[in-house]
């Protein structure tokens, strides 16, 4: 009985403010735009009935996504937010991959200070972090400030409002996410398995190919998933710091709802945006399987 | 006065605490407990001794009331215990890994289980003192599982799972997590404590020497089932299978084939070597397969051929242990068969009679061997 | 053995500076007199009298704390509820759906999120306001909660509870008396998550807020698109001491205990 209760309560929770959500999300991706409160056709009338239900499915169509595929602004945002996250993630990955290294081979002491030191961005405000790059890569920022007092340039660089801001910017924001999962498995390794590897001949470069990166594998792995996901949905930094020219469908789908008001469209992005998430998100779970159970 | 001895088993008067009727439990496919009936006895302290994954644990499990029977039942003084629910039962236990409360202190810990039966004030307090006098650890009562040794923590778990008078106790593996010097202490110290307050004990344990050192009756599992459930002396004098004499101490198997002589058995095992005779009451057909089961400690060893003995054999010593108080001599028959020989070292070392690869003679008594039969 | 290279120092140092030298700067550009924000023109805290003067920003930080922290609350008892139910309820019809829709909120977009949660209140005719800002992120952050104290969760000795079953507790007295007090710290985890994680949110409470009610994120979103501008710069010094200090805080705390417990236990084993 006191079962029932405990599993009822978030579990209703959860059906009435995610699933069912979602669900109005699927239909409204199959509805007609319209002039009218809400903006969209049909509303599903039960007062009429058997006959309401029928004619509510009857004007149900997949005409939105048709849509999506007829303008070429749609698959060329959600091609475009896939190649930005994979390249994002890379950098990460090549940024975050040293500093866990740093991090694992740091005398003992330090560990749990270099620990809070990843920790705290995350804890700071997401927004926060992304708008203290405004100031640097402006035209009339800290950095090309910096680089036209040295006399590398003479030229302010263009850096805000281009792909590479929003790089630098996913790669800031989320580093944190590469470092831990890798550090974790590292931290773990036993430090006499290199030790091994060069008593049987390995340098200490092909000790750290051979023995170090394979048994980080899952680390990476992890890390990699935990930036790609949310990189793909992104908003907030394609919309700061990435300008007019950067399409990712994260900004596409915010724009379609608050300056087209166009739910339908809007719905049927977001639709498709879950599809594509669906195959990493998969991956990644089965990859947290493994590592469960490898330790286990 | 004569002692009296304690055998309810041996009683067909005696009323048992715990029946076990038919009880199979078993998880998915696998069989944990496989169609068990057995009695324990009030004052009793009844062993469980196996390997681990035999189903020892799952035994006891089921007393405490975190398992149910698949099949059969469990009765407590002559009430099935199925409908009851682990915190209704007058059974406590002692948990492996002592599960001590790490919040609350030695006291708290140990009035815990008082407090929920709701008994008042002054009683609860005056029971805890005498469960930390019990356990030598009133001046630890303030103190938190963290701030005290392994051996406290023990004593802690023994006193909170005391501390309600439970009809049965339950002890899972209770000294595994202390070292071997002082788990020796505490297996006198828990003897004691048992006879003090008269509880019967069940203890789970896959130390031979703890299950024969503590309990009155000690039962052997192996997969699943008791093999053999008898006093500690019968269970290494008289073992009723190879698995229980090879399980407790140290013993050599001969296996060879019976014929009926005297008031024992012929048992031939090499070919051109004289037969073995062992006195045994078994009731076995000509040729049968057998397997003689010898204790090291009952082989002698000699430098010339014993007189009068029937068991005698020759071997060449291929390895000796030395262990301080004894050494056991691994010796090898021509037929291969390695036989265990233990000698006291009462000499001092210099002066031991054989070395490595002497030619030497086994032998023993015609009561020294235990014939089985499987 | 490890052994600290060139290598690794160099790496740890350009990581670490790039991790903290935007937000240096930004703190120290807080102090700058100039109206230009990249201009240095002397130091000044002038910025920060005019924050405190701006009524909307503080009307929008008040909306934000009570938000978070009647969100973080209600998300805190329902993840750990669920943490619970995963962990420890067995088997149940739908059980793989409830699993699924625990962790699902932690990888789904925020726009998606927010989007079905604004057609769902539209859908139902409910008010957008604060109410309807508690309700999302309640949603998405008892889901972080329930990953953190399962985490606990699963590492927890069950034979902890199975000793209070033994000793007499009901079911409910075990989790009240035994098993909560253990994993205190994880839910007190939890709630801190939750909580930083509602102030922090602009996509989702940008749905779910009405014209009744504006956070702090919407608020600084709506300056920040225009530019850089300095109010906002002694806006973020404020967030990033508040938070650091309540993180540097909370880890020596926590340091502390564990290096008394850890002396105690040495010493314990000496007796």
């Amino acid at each position: 009985m006191r079962r029932a209760v405990l599993i009822l309560v978030p579990y209703l929770w959860l059906l009435a403010l995610f699933l069912v959500p979602f669900i109005i999300v699927l239909k409204i991706s199959l509805s007609d735009i319209a002039l009218a409160i809400p903006p969209y056709t049909p509303t599903l009338d039960l007062s009429e009935g058997w006959a309401g239900i029928k004619a509510f499915f009857g004007a149900l169509d997949f005409e939105n996504f048709w849509f999506l595929t007829t303008d070429d602004l749609y698959w060329k945002a959600y091609l475009s937010s896939v190649q930005i996250a994979i390249i994002a993630t890379l950098l990460t990955l090549l940024v975050g991959y040293p500093i866990a290294y740093g991090m694992a081979n740091a005398p003992d002491h330090w560990r749990p200070t270099l620990m809070l030191l990843v920790i705290l961005p995350f804890w700071t405000s997401f927004l926060i972090r992304v708008y203290s790059w405004m100031g640097i890569l402006s035209n009339e920022g800290y950095l090309n400030q910096f680089l036209l007092w040295t006399g590398l340039i003479s030229e302010p660089l263009t850096i805000l409002n281009t792909p590479i801001a929003v790089y630098i910017g996913i790669v800031y924001t989320y580093l944190p996410f590469m470092i831990l999962p890798i550090y974790a498995a590292l931290e773990r390794m036993d430090g006499s398995l290199l030790e091994a590897a060069e008593d049987l001949g390995c340098s200490r470069l092909s000790a750290f190919w051979l023995v170090t990166i394979p048994l980080s594998r899952n680390g990476i792995i992890a890390g990699c998933f935990l930036v790609f996901i949310p990189t793909i949905g992104e908003f907030v930094i394609p919309s700061l710091l990435g300008g007019s020219q950067t399409l990712m469908i994260g900004k596409v789908l915010w724009e379609e709802f608050f300056n087209n008001r166009d739910w339908p469209v809007a719905s049927a992005v977001a639709v498709i945006l879950l599809l594509i998430l669906i195959i990493p998100i998969i991956l990644f779970q089965r990859n947290e399987q493994k590592n469960r159970e490898a330790d286990g | 006065m004569p002692e009296k001895i304690f055998e309810p088993w041996n009683d067909p008067d005696a009323k048992p605490l715990i029946q076990f009727k038919g009880v199979t439990k078993r998880f998915g496919d696998f069989t944990a407990i496989d169609n068990q009936t057995f009695d324990i006895y009030e004052r009793e302290f009844f062993a469980l001794l196996g390997p681990s994954g035999c189903g020892k644990t799952t035994m006891m499990r089921m007393l405490a009331g975190f398992e149910k029977p698949t099949e059969g039942t469990i009765l407590l003084a002559g009430q099935d215990m199925a409908p009851i629910p682990p915190n209704k039962r007058a059974v406590n236990m002692m948990f492996q890994s002592y599960a001590l409360f790490p919040h609350l202190s030695v006291w708290e810990n140990i009035a815990f289980g008082l407090k929920r039966d709701g008994r008042p004030k002054d009683e609860i307090a005056a029971r805890v003192s005498e469960m930390l006098k019990l356990t030598r650890l009133e001046k630890f009562a303030k103190r938190k599982p963290h701030q005290i040794s392994g051996g406290q923590r023990q004593r802690v778990a023994l006193a909170r799972s005391l501390a309600k008078a439970p009809k049965l106790l339950l002890l899972d593996e209770p000294l595994g997590a202390l070292d071997a010097k002082l788990r020796q202490a505490t297996q006198f110290e828990l003897m004691d404590i048992q006879e003090k307050t008269g509880t019967t004990f069940v203890i789970v344990t896959h130390d031979q020497e703890e299950a024969m050192t503590v309990a009155s009756r000690v039962a052997v599992m192996d997969d699943g089932k008791i093999v053999q459930a008898d006093t500690p002396a019968r269970i290494y004098e008289s073992p009723n299978s190879v698995y229980v004499a090879d399980f407790i101490g140290d013993v050599t198997i001969i296996e060879g084939t019976a014929r009926r002589s005297g008031d024992g058995y012929e048992i031939s095992h090499t070919e051109g070597l004289p037969a073995l005779y062992a006195v045994s009451d078994a009731q076995l057909s000509d040729g049968q397969r057998v397997f003689l089961a010898i204790r090291p400690e009952k082989v002698e060893i000699t430098a010339d051929k014993p007189e009068n003995k029937r068991n005698a054999l020759r071997g060449k010593i291929i390895d000796i242990a030395y262990l301080g108080n004894i050494s056991t001599y691994h010796v090898a028959l021509p037929s291969g068969q390695i036989v265990k020989a233990q000698t006291a070292n009462t000499r001092r070392l210099s002066r031991r009679s054989f070395t490595w690869e002497d030619e030497v003679w086994l032998s023993w008594t015609d009561t020294a061997a235990v014939l089985l039969e499987h | 053995m490890r052994r600290l290279t060139w290598f690794n120092a160099t790496s740890l140092t350009f990581g670490f500076a790039f991790l903290y030298l935007p937000m240096v700067l930004l703190v120290i550009y807080s102090f700058n007199e100039s109206k230009l924000v990249t201009v240095w023109a002397g130091f000044s805290t002038r910025w920060y009298g005019e924050l405190l003067r701006n009524e909307a920003f503080l009307d929008a930080a008040w909306v934000t704390i009570q938000v978070a922290f009647v969100s973080s609350t209600i998300a805190t008892i329902l993840g750990t509820m669920g943490a619970y139910v995963i962990v420890r309820a067995g088997r149940f019809t739908g059980r793989t759906l409830f699993s699924g829709m625990i962790y699902a909120p932690l990888v789904m977009p925020e726009v998606i999120t927010g989007l079905s949660l604004l057609l769902l209140f539209i859908g139902i005719g409910l008010d957008r306001g604060m109410f309807t800002i508690i309700l999302a992120h309640t949603t998405f952050s008892m889901c972080y909660v329930s990953v953190v104290v399962s985490s606990r969760l699963v590492t927890f000795d069950r034979s902890l509870e199975e000793a209070a079953l033994d000793l007499g507790c009901s079911p409910m007295q075990a989790f009240r008396l035994v098993t909560l007090p253990i994993i205190a710290p994880a839910v007190v985890a939890g709630w801190l998550l939750a909580f930083t994680l509602s102030l922090d949110d602009l996509v989702i409470a940008s749905f779910t807020a009405g014209p009744s009610a504006t956070t702090l994120p919407i608020k600084i979103w709506s300056s920040i698109r225009l530019g850089v501008s300095p109010e906002i710069n002694a806006l973020s010094t404020l967030l990033i001491a508040v938070v650091s200090v309540g993180v540097i805080a909370a880890s020596i705390v926590t340091k502390r205990s564990a290096l008394r417990q850890e002396a105690e236990e040495r010493a314990a084993e000496r007796t």
